[in-house]
């Protein structure tokens, strides 16, 4: 078990991609750690450059105290899952669990001892005689966490596991993964491009945009504090409100309205000066008649969430997201006015969130 | 296809199986019209010849002389006299040899070695060393012999040449190696891109899950490559054998000998056939070897579909 590192990490592929650009991450001792970004982004390539997978075209990887930028991914010491799982469809079940052990030439007694012990810890006991081909997709995925654990590597690092399983076992997989590895403390790189999954899952997370990490964090200070535009873009389930301001004496002036300076930025905003209010349509509060320093337009689309309603008001020609509780949701065409919380909203400038 | 457009109650079980067997609604008279021409000459150049063959052997049929004029039938004396020829079983030795040496291990080991070691390369090398072992397996037969015993010929070879010696004769001092050697090089074309396109259906997480939990080279072709191409290497193993041993080429290097060292079944059967004029027992041979040949291709299928 041990805290991975890297500093500089940079990565350009053949052809001139620079997937990774100088990149810096540390990643304490037994943490779980979700990688977060939009398609395409390098999360991926940061996972394979860890395990060895890529050779690094700059910077180092640290795992514990060892520098392992040159190693071979064999001698690295860690354990990887990958999207499709990888089981070798030849062999049964407790086969492919001992591989790794058998490449580490544990005898055959102990390593199948363990692949017992270690399916059975994940319910695999009735199915150790099968091959992959005979097991369901929620079952393939525990058995190459069966594998994974069973080397007892130093970190765990894991491609999008979930996403091959449908919406509710993904739930229930996504639950028993985190419980799994807080029992074991090994130190987890996690790479999802489901949000929902990392803010559920991660201690810690990163989002990252075109090589870069634009935000680490947990995830409360992720979805709460989002450190730029992009990052506030990015997270939750429905994009937060990015709105162009300017200030104006101690208030700010949002597509014609008149706005209360947010309680994060008083005292920080300077006359004049152009700014991006953000607020999550969460946090907006949505009233069918005027109230002073709100929003104030009319309803143009009604988006049913199940228990709430997601409302865009046309503010003068920019849209602007409210939830409504079911049962107050208006008509298209309706008046309506968001309030946002002086609490919960946020000012950027320059695309960078104000304190930094 | 048809059913699905009537209702199901017009549809007897007889009227079902008829439409069954008539799957495209064309009708036995039409449907075998199509295929008329196309068996003729299957009959004309595959089945007449075989079963002519077969009559062949019974006979005393020769090239010239009274029996080519006058055939007579003497029963199994051809398969007798062949399967007690030593000379026979000489070549069939020779043939084993030279299937193993050329085929089995030949073709396979280095049409495989080529397309592992050309397996995630791009660009100019890989098409160029492609390039050179295709054009091995594409020219014809006549212009590689002459190429290769220009090369190694004793008294104006190449290779004497460049060597300044007048000694070095292979094919008269090694005349089965050299032609192992030969046919290895003119086959290898086909193992190499048979494996090349089976090497891309082998999942890269596989091979990177092993190499992760530290597999060398050598354990990840066992682990990973070689259960995913088996069946493969199978189709691969059976073409090439039949291939090369009814391979007729070698002829055109060594004309079987020196010594008769490298009469291979395909030579001998020219050799008594058409050399000795004896076409009778000749096509006793060749029935020899097309048994020779199933029991080959049985093995294989057997195999194949222990798979499954
Ligand atoms: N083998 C490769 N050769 C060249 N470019 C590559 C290669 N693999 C990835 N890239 C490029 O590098 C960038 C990052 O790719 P990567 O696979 O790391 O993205 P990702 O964040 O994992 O995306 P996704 O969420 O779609 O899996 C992309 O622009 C991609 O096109
Ligand atoms: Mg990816």
């Amino acid at each position: 078990m041990s805290a991975i590192e890297l500093r500089g990490l940079t990565k350009v592929y053949p052809g001139g991609v620079k997937a990774l650009d100088s990149l810096d991450l540390a990643i304490p001792d037994g943490e779980f750690f979700a990688l977060l970004g939009p398609s395409g982004c390098g999360k991926t390539t940061l996972l394979r450059t860890i395990a060895g997978l890529e050779t690094a075209t700059g910077g180092a990887v640290v795992i514990g105290d060892r520098d392992v930028t040159g190693l071979q991914p064999g001698a690295r010491d860690i354990a990887m899952v990958f999207q499709d799982y990888a089981l070798f469809p030849h062999m049964n079940v407790t086969d492919n669990i001992a591989y790794p052990l058998r490449i580490k030439k544990v005898g055959k007694a102990a390593r199948q001892q363990k692949a017992a012990e270690v399916g059975a810890r994940l319910g695999l006991e009735q199915l150790m005689d099968r091959r992959p081909g005979q097991l369901s997709g929620g079952q393939q995925q525990r058995v190459a966490l069966a594998r994974v654990m069973a080397t007892q590597a130093q970190a765990f690092l894991f491609d999008e596991p979930l996403s091959n399983l449908d919406a509710r076992l993904r739930l229930e997989a996504r639950t028993f993964l985190k419980k799994l590895q807080h029992e074991l403390g090994v130190t987890t790189v996690f790479v999802t491009h489901d949000q929902a999954e990392a803010l559920a899952m991660a201690d810690r997370m990163a989002v990252m945009e075109s090589g870069h990490i634009r935000q680490i964090g947990t995830p409360a200070e992720v979805f709460q504090r989002p450190a730029n535009t992009f990052v506030a873009g990015f997270i939750g389930s429905t994009p937060m409100n990015l709105l162009d301001g300017v200030v104006r004496g101690d208030t700010l002036e949002v597509s014609g309205c008149k706005l209360a300076v947010p309680q994060s930025a008083e005292g920080l905003l300077h006359d004049g000066e152009k700014i991006v209010y953000g607020v999550r349509p969460e946090y907006n509060v949505y009233s069918a008649g005027p109230v002073d320093g709100s929003l104030g337009g009319n309803v143009s689309i009604v988006e049913n969430l199940g228990a709430s309603y997601l409302v865009t008001l046309d503010v003068n020609g920019v849209l602007v997201q409210a939830v409504v509780p079911e049962g107050h949701e208006p008509l298209i065409g309706d008046e309506g006015y968001a309030l946002p919380r002086r609490d919960r909203a946020l000012i950027y400038r320059d695309g960078e969130l104000v304190p930094a | 296809m048809a059913q699905a457009t009537l209702p199901p109650e017009v549809l007897d079980d007889a009227k079902a199986r008829r439409y069954s067997a008539d799957a495209a609604g064309l009708g036995r008279l039409r449907a075998g019209a199509f295929v008329a021409p196309a068996l003729a000459l299957i009959s004309l150049f595959l089945v007449f010849p075989a079963l002519w063959v077969l009559y062949l052997g019974l006979s005393n049929y020769r090239l010239t002389g009274a029996a080519a004029a006058a055939p007579q039938s003497v029963g199994f004396d051809n398969f007798v006299k062949a399967l007690t020829d030593p000379e026979f079983w000489n070549s069939t030795w020779l043939t084993f040899e030279f299937v193993l040496g050329s085929a089995v291990i030949g073709q396979v080991v280095l049409g495989f070695l080529l397309a592992w070691i050309m397996r995630d390369r791009t660009g100019p090398l890989k098409r160029i060393v492609e390039g050179l072992v295709i054009l091995a397996w594409i020219l014809p037969s006549a212009v590689v012999s002459f190429l290769w015993v220009a090369l190694l010929d004793r008294d104006d070879g190449t290779l004497n040449t460049l060597l300044h010696s007048q000694d070095f004769a292979p094919l008269l001092d090694h005349p089965m190696l050299s032609i192992i050697v030969f046919n290895t090089w003119r086959g290898a074309a086909f193992s190499m891109m048979l494996y090349g396109a089976a090497l891309g259906n082998v999942p890269p997480s596989h091979l990177e899950s092993a190499r992760l939990a530290g597999a060398s080279g050598w354990q990840q072709l066992r682990d990973v490559v070689f259960p995913h191409i088996r069946g493969h290497v199978l189709t691969n193993l059976l073409l090439i054998s039949l291939w090369t041993f009814n391979d007729f080429t070698p002829f055109l290097l060594t004309a079987g000998g020196p010594d008769g060292k490298t009469e291979v079944l395909a030579v001998h059967v020219y050799q008594v056939a058409l050399q000795g004029g004896e076409l009778g027992y000749g096509a006793a041979v060749s029935t020899v070897i097309l048994l020779i040949n199933l029991v080959v291709a049985v093995f294989y299928l057997r195999l194949l579909r222990s798979k499954k």
